[in-house]
């Protein structure tokens, strides 16, 4: 028989395939978020979704516009614009205006992402980055509505009593200022915290604050979930939040070490920044040492500005200063190489610069 | 002497803010408004200027020894003319521009020019050269703070373009003077290697 009729494909190594790609992990992320995502509708009303679907919407446009306008492929299929945008919308109250969203989506992408060479060379995350853009609107940033609002998707005035559906899309909301569990804390006040949400309203989410970062609940299992899948590895997570435990439990500013920590780990963006934003592989360190470095100074940057600074919350900063360390771990904490004894070559070989000559050949 | 290529370095080629780098700090510092870019680039190019011919003059007489000193005992005497007739005359300017006047001193783009240029040319050509660096620098900064001063506070000399609300005021705040000069850095860059592959 020829060999030829047999129907092999003739090729060099690497025989092995696998459908993980870019695109493949990030559906993986956006499956994970959509439980925060519901819960988020559940708690501030139809308002939550429309931000979230402004977000993405405007991240992808830029994305492709961007793309577009320099004559480059197209990378919308990779989704990171699609999780860049909703992260986005996930660090915003929910009475954000749509046009501040976008403002924030077109520095993530175009300035953050896409100026220093697309997906996997920037070197912030671009949806912090674009939150603590959007902060230059102080006001709309902390207007924040209590728990199990429902917040309409365009804000009218004089369409209050419109009945049923038509109100949830019409409408106006209480934009008077609510007390988050981040201010109160803020004020180390935890008679106060406990008075107005105990624990399991905390665990659970019916809290006010951004969109995505409620739930510590929901929160808890999309890291499960992403860990389980092995899109992200556990050591960032558990030495962020490690940390900040030990320290608020240390140093408490109340008379409850144990309910201070508590509230420390489940109010303001912890979680979600600890899940999805702390372990965004392309501002995270490549080992697993590295990456409990880079935990523990998210951490201790975290308490350090929630306790001494003027912002009740600091995981936004905290991981972006932190995004800055990472060539310099990166640089020092090399794995052992593979196949030599540990005592003659203990290190793998410090990475080159990018070799200028041979790019300028390839030109 | 070639006033067209000093003026086209200081302008481009060796723009003193975009290409060498300097003077750094009074860049990022005032150019909040554009009446404030306008007034610190014309006090600088007054004073570079100045210091420039004078320097040029003395340069057989400074001993080398101690030629730093001798250049900051000259530009002071000029700086300190500048912020006296500025109070005296543009009292608002001053006030706004407030220590970065007496800081022109120590200003890296005078004593840079004084170094290398003045210290070795005649008075002439060292005038010239403070004018045309001069101008170079002014133009960043009007530019810088024309930026800054529309987005940041949405007004542009003063004149309201759109309603605050809309303005971003984290470009009026030091973060924006840095992201601004980045911003105008990298696109000067990229033009001049654009120019320089239609050249080739």
């Amino acid at each position: 028989m020829d060999y030829k009729e047999l129907n092999l494909i003739g090729s060099t190594s690497p025989h092995l395939r696998t459908r993980d790609g870019a695109g493949h992990i990030m559906g993986e992320v956006i499956i994970a978020m959509l439980l925060p995502l519901a819960f988020g509708i559940y708690n501030f009303g139809p308002r939550a979704l429309a931000a979230t679907l402004v977000s993405v919407a405007g991240c992808c446009f830029f994305e492709w516009l961007y793309r577009a306008l320099l004559k480059k492929n197209n990378t919308l299929g990779d989704l990171s614009a699609v999780v860049t945008g909703m992260l986005i919308a996930f660090v915003c109250p929910v009475t954000i205006p749509y046009w501040i969203l976008l403002v924030g989506d077109f520095f993530a992408i175009v300035v953050v992402k896409q100026l220093f060479g697309g997906v996997g060379k920037n070197f912030l995350n671009p949806a912090l980055a674009a939150r603590a853009f959007m902060l230059s609107w102080a006001g709309e940033m902390s207007t924040w509505v209590g728990p199990r609002t429902s917040t309409p998707v365009f804000h009218m005035a004089g369409m209050e009593d419109l009945p049923g559906f038509l109100g949830s899309l019409f409408g106006t909301f209480d934009a008077a200022t609510y007390p988050t569990p981040m201010a109160l804390l803020h004020e180390n006040n935890l008679s106060g915290l406990q008075q107005m949400y105990d624990l399991p309203k905390m665990f659970v989410g019916l809290t006010g604050g951004c969109i995505g970062e409620v739930s510590a609940l929901l929160l808890i299992l999309c890291g499960l979930f992403l860990v389980w899948r092995k899109v992200i590895t556990w050591y960032i997570p558990v030495s962020y939040i490690g940390t900040v435990a030990a320290l608020t439990f240390l140093f408490p500013r109340g008379n409850d070490p144990v309910q201070w920590m508590l509230y420390n780990l489940l109010g303001g963006g912890l979680l979600l920044g600890a899940i999805f934003m702390a372990t965004d592989y392309v501002t995270s360190p490549v080992s697993h040492l590295g990456q409990a470095i880079f935990g523990v100074g998210c951490g201790l940057i975290t308490v350090f500005i929630r306790y001494f600074g003027a912002f009740s919350e600091g995981v936004c900063y905290s991981i972006l200063i932190m995004n800055l360390t990472v060539w310099i771990i990166d640089k020092n904490i090399r794995p052992h190489r593979f196949g030599v004894p540990k005592k003659t070559r203990p290190e793998a070989p410090r990475p080159e610069p990018a070799k200028k000559k041979e790019e300028a050949k390839k030109k | 002497m070639n006033i067209g290529k000093q003026l086209k370095e200081g302008l481009l080629t060796q723009n003193p803010v975009l290409v060498q780098l300097l003077g750094m700090c009074s860049t990022l510092a005032i150019t909040t408004t554009v009446a404030n870019g306008i007034g610190m680039g014309l006090s600088v190019t007054i004073i570079l200027t100045l210091s420039n011919i004078f320097i040029s003059l003395l340069r057989k007489v400074i001993p080398a020894q101690v030629r730093i000193a001798a250049y900051i005992v000259v530009i002071a005497g000029f700086v300190t003319m500048v912020d006296l007739l500025l109070q005296a005359f543009f009292p608002d300017i001053a006030e706004s521009l407030g220590v970065f006047i007496p800081l022109i001193v120590v200003n890296c783009i005078i004593l840079a020019r004084a170094e290398s240029f003045a210290s070795k040319n005649r008075p002439l050509a060292a005038a010239v050269d403070g004018i045309c660096q001069g101008m170079g620098y002014t133009l960043v900064l009007v530019i810088m703070s024309a930026i800054r001063e529309l987005l940041g506070a949405g007004t542009l000399n003063g004149v309201r373009m759109f309603p605050a609300e809309y303005a971003v005021q984290m470009l009026a705040l030091p973060v924006g003077g840095f992201l601004t000069l980045g911003f105008l850095i990298a696109l000067f860059q990229w033009a001049q290697s654009k120019a320089g592959k239609g050249g080739k």
